[in-house]
C-alpha cells in the first residue's frame, strides 16, 4: 500500500442472512438433526439472504475529509463497520493504515454509576487511548465539555446533553489518524452541534483523515472536498461532494412527485440559474423558477405561490403572484400556462427545497401542491454560515478615541 | 469464518490494549462493590458459603464413620472451597461478558477477548482478598508454611489458564446460544459433585484415578496437600491437568477468534 494511502477498500461485498437464525441451542440441535437427516429444505437459507454491501471500493489518501451520502438502509453503517473491524466483510479487502477512531456512537461504554472521571478513563481506553495519554489531556477534555463541577457525579444523573457532550469531548481528543463520524450531529442541540463541526474542522485541519456519514448534507458539502454516494449497497457516483450531493438530490428528488387526480395541477417546476440548469447554485446568483400549470376539469382562480424551506424543513420565506401583484390564474379545461419567478440567491451554503402551491388568496384554499418541486444545493461561501446571506461587509475596522472618564473615576 | 485467525497478531493486539483490560477489569469490580453495602463483604460471601456446605458435609461423614472432624481437614475444605468458587464465578460470570456489553460489541471495534479476560481479573481479585484472610487465620493457628507452598503459585496458574480457556469458549458460545448460559448454570451446579471439594480423592480407593480426570481435581488436591498436609502433590496429575488447561487456553483463543467476527451481526 503506498505510504500516503490510509485505507483501501477493495471490492467489498457484505451479505447478511435474514434467514433461519438459531439464537438457541434448543432450536439449533433439532434442525441440525433435520439437517443431517436430509429433511430439511435445501436452499431456503440462502435465498433470504441479503447483500448490504456489493463490490464497494474507494481510496483516501493522509489528510483527506471523505463523506459517505446515502439514504436510509443504503449501506452507510455497514461500510462503517467493515472499516473499523466489528464486522469482517463477506469478500473483498479492507486495508488500513495508522490509528483509527470511530465516533459512531458518543458515549458508547459509558457506565451509568461510575463518575465523569471514571468514564472518562473508561470511554478513553475505550477508543484505543493509554491510561497515561488520558492523565495528560484530562484536563482539556473537562475543560471541552465545560462539565468540570460535574466531574464526580454519576452520570446517570446528567442530562441526555451533558452525555453527549462528555463523550463527544473524550472522542475529539483521541488523536486519530483516521477519524470516523457517523451522524453524531443529528443529536444534542444546535450549540453542540455547531461546537462538534467546529471541532471536526480542526481536526481535519490538524491533518488527520476524516470519514464523515451524515444526512446533513451541508455539513458534508462544508467538511468534505470528496464523497461516495451509496444506493442500495452499490456506490452510483464518486468524486468531488458538489457533483455526488447533485446526484444524490437528483436520485432522491424522483420520489417527490404530487398525486394528478385534481383538476387544476402543476404540471413542471424548474429552476435554472444564469449559465446552468440543475441544482448547484452559487450564493447571490441570480435564478428563476420557472413554473407551469395545466387545467384538466374544472377550473377555479388560483395564484402560484413559491415557498423555500432549509433542510431542517424550516421556511426560509414565501412569496406568490399575489404579493407581487398579479391577478389570480383562471384556465378553461385543455389550457396550459406559464410563470416565472426571478430572484437573487441571497441564501447561505446548503440545501435548499423548493414548493410551490396553487392557493385560493380569498377564501385559504389550497388547489394544488407540490413538495419538493425541487432541491437545490448552494455552494457554500467561507463569509456566511447560516441560512441567509445578506452579503455582509466590514465598514468600519480599527481602534476607535479613548471613552472620556466619567466624573466619579476622575475624583479618585 | 472458514479462514483460521492470526493469533500471533491477535496476541501483540491484546498486550497493546493492555490498558482497555485493566479498565474493564477495574470497571467490573468497581460497579459490584460500589453497588452493595456489603462492599467487600463480596468476595467472601460465595466462598464462605463453599465452604460452611462442606464443613457441613464433612461434620456428617465424620459422625456416620465415628471420626471426628479434624481442624486439617476443615483447613482443606477452606483452600478447595475458595479455589472452587473462583473457578465457579470465573466460568458463571464469563457467560455474560460478551451479551451483557452489547453496546461495545456491535459500536466500536476492539478485542472482544478483553470482556471474559476481565471477568477472569475480577474473580481473581475476589480469591486475593479471600485468600489473604484465609492466610492470616493459617499464620495464627501455626497451619502449614513449609517450603512445599512453593507449588502454591504453579498450581494456582494452571487453574486461572485453564478457567481462562474455558470461559474464552462459554462467553461465545452464549453469544450465539442464548441458552448455553443456563447450561453452565448446571453444569457448575452438580459438577462440584464431580470434584473433589467436599471430599478428597482417597475416599473413592481404586475409583480415585477417575475421578482425577476431572482437570480440575488433581489442582484442588495438590493445593489442598502443598498447604495443609505440607506434602507435593502428584507430579504427572499436575502435569496431565497443565496439559489439558493449555490445550483449553489455546483451543478457546483460536475459536473465540475465528468466531469473533461474527459477534457484531449475532448479538
Amino acid at each position: 500500500m503506498a505510504a500516503d494511502i490510509v485505507l483501501k477498500v477493495q471490492n467489498v461485498s457484505k451479505r447478511f442472512s435474514r434467514g433461519e437464525m438459531h439464537d438457541s441451542l434448543r432450536d439449533f440441535v433439532p434442525s441440525l438433526f433435520a439437517r443431517l437427516s436430509g429433511r430439511a429444505r435445501t436452499g431456503s437459507v440462502t435465498s433470504k439472504d441479503f447483500w448490504a454491501l456489493q463490490d464497494v471500493s474507494f481510496e483516501l489518501n493522509r489528510g483527506e475529509a471523505f463523506g459517505i451520502i446515502g439514504a436510509n438502509g443504503a449501506g452507510k453503517s455497514t461500510i462503517l463497520k467493515l472499516i473499523t473491524g466489528i464486522m469482517k466483510p463477506t469478500t473483498g479487502r479492507v486495508e488500513l493504515n495508522g490509528r483509527l477512531s470511530a465516533l459512531i456512537e458518543v458515549g458508547a461504554g459509558f457506565h451509568p454509576d461510575l463518575t465523569g472521571r471514571e468514564n472518562i478513563y473508561l470511554n478513553g481506553t475505550i477508543l484505543g487511548m493509554r491510561r497515561a495519554e488520558i492523565d495528560r489531556k484530562f484536563d482539556a477534555i473537562v475543560e471541552f465539555s465545560g462539565l468540570a463541577d460535574f466531574i464526580d457525579t454519576p452520570v446517570k444523573r446528567y442530562s441526555t446533553g451533558m452525555y453527549a457532550r462528555l463523550g463527544f469531548s473524550v472522542a475529539a481528543h483521541v488523536d486519530p489518524d483516521i477519524l470516523i463520524v457517523d451522524e453524531v450531529l443529528s443529536v444534542g442541540d444546535i450549540v453542540f452541534q455547531n461546537r462538534c463541526l467546529e471541532k471536526m474542522n480542526r481536526i481535519i485541519r490538524s491533518g488527520a483523515t476524516v470519514i464523515f456519514v451524515s444526512h446533513n448534507l451541508r455539513a458534508i458539502a462544508e467538511l468534505c472536498p470528496r464523497s461516495i454516494l451509496l444506493e442500495h449497497g452499490k456506490v452510483t457516483a464518486t468524486g468531488p461532494s458538489q457533483e455526488v450531493l447533485r446526484a444524490y438530490l437528483e436520485s432522491s428528488g424522483q420520489e417527490g412527485r404530487h398525486a394528478r387526480s385534481k383538476d387544476l395541477i402543476i404540471s413542471g417546476v424548474k429552476v435554472r440559474g444564469s449559465h446552468s440548469e440543475g441544482v448547484t447554485f452559487n450564493s447571490g446568483e441570480k435564478v428563476w423558477v420557472d413554473v407551469e400549470i395545466e387545467c384538466t376539469g374544472g377550473s377555479e382562480p388560483c395564484s402560484v405561490v413559491l415557498f423555500v424551506n432549509d433542510d431542517r424543513q424550516y421556511e426560509v420565506f414565501h412569496t406568490s403572484t399575489e404579493y407581487l401583484g398579479y391577478p389570480p390564474i383562471s384556465l378553461k379545461p385543455g389550457e396550459r400556462f406559464a410563470c416565472t419567478f426571478e430572484m437573487d440567491l441571497n441564501l447561505a451554503g446548503g440545501t435548499f427545497y423548493f414548493g410551490i402551491l396553487l392557493y385560493r388568496f380569498n377564501i385559504e384554499k389550497i388547489v394544488d401542491r407540490f413538495f419538493p418541486a425541487a432541491t437545490i444545493f448552494v455552494n457554500s461561501l467561507p463569509e456566511v454560515r447560516g441560512v441567509v446571506n445578506p452579503h455582509p461587509s466590514i465598514t468600519a475596522f480599527g481602534p476607535v478615541a479613548e471613552i472620556e472618564p466619567t466624573k466619579e473615576a476622575i475624583k479618585q | 469464518m472458514s479462514s483460521s485467525p492470526n493469533l500471533r497478531g491477535a496476541l501483540q493486539e491484546l498486550v497493546a490494549r493492555r490498558d482497555l483490560l485493566y479498565m474493564i477489569a477495574w470497571r467490573e469490580i468497581k460497579i459490584r462493590y460500589k453497588q452493595s453495602v456489603m462492599g467487600f463483604m463480596w468476595a467472601i460471601l460465595l466462598p464462605s458459603v463453599v465452604v460452611a456446605a462442606g464443613v457441613i458435609v464433612r461434620y456428617g461423614m465424620s459422625t456416620l464413620s465415628g471420626k471426628s472432624i479434624s481442624g486439617q481437614e476443615i483447613a482443606g475444605i477452606t483452600v478447595k472451597g475458595l479455589v472452587w468458587a473462583f473457578f465457579a464465578g470465573a466460568l458463571r460470570f464469563s457467560s455474560t461478558s460478551l451479551i451483557g456489553n452489547p453496546n461495545l460489541v456491535t459500536k466500536i471495534y476492539m478485542p472482544r477477548e478483553i470482556f471474559p479476560l476481565a471477568t477472569i481479573l475480577s474473580q481473581l481479585l475476589d480469591l486475593g482478598v479471600a485468600s489473604c484472610l484465609v492466610t492470616v487465620v493459617f499464620a495464627v493457628t501455626r497451619l502449614g508454611g513449609s517450603w512445599q507452598l512453593f507449588w502454591v503459585p504453579i498450581l494456582l496458574a494452571i487453574t486461572v489458564v485453564l478457567a481462562t480457556g474455558w470461559a474464552l469458549l462459554i462467553s461465545a458460545a452464549c453469544l450465539f446460544f442464548r441458552d448455553v448460559k443456563y447450561l453452565v448454570e448446571v453444569v457448575i451446579t452438580f459438577a462440584i459433585f464431580v470434584t473433589p471439594v467436599f471430599y478428597d480423592v482417597e475416599m473413592f480407593k481404586k475409583w480415585s484415578n477417575f475421578l482425577l480426570l476431572n482437570p480440575l481435581a488433581p489442582l484442588i488436591e495438590g493445593l489442598e496437600k502443598c498447604i495443609v498436609y505440607e506434602t507435593s502433590p502428584s507430579l504427572p496429575w499436575v502435569l496431565y491437568s497443565g496439559a489439558i488447561a493449555l490445550a483449553s487456553l489455546l483451543a478457546g483463543f483460536y475459536f473465540f477468534k475465528k468466531w469473533e467476527p461474527a459477534f457484531a451481526e449475532s448479538i
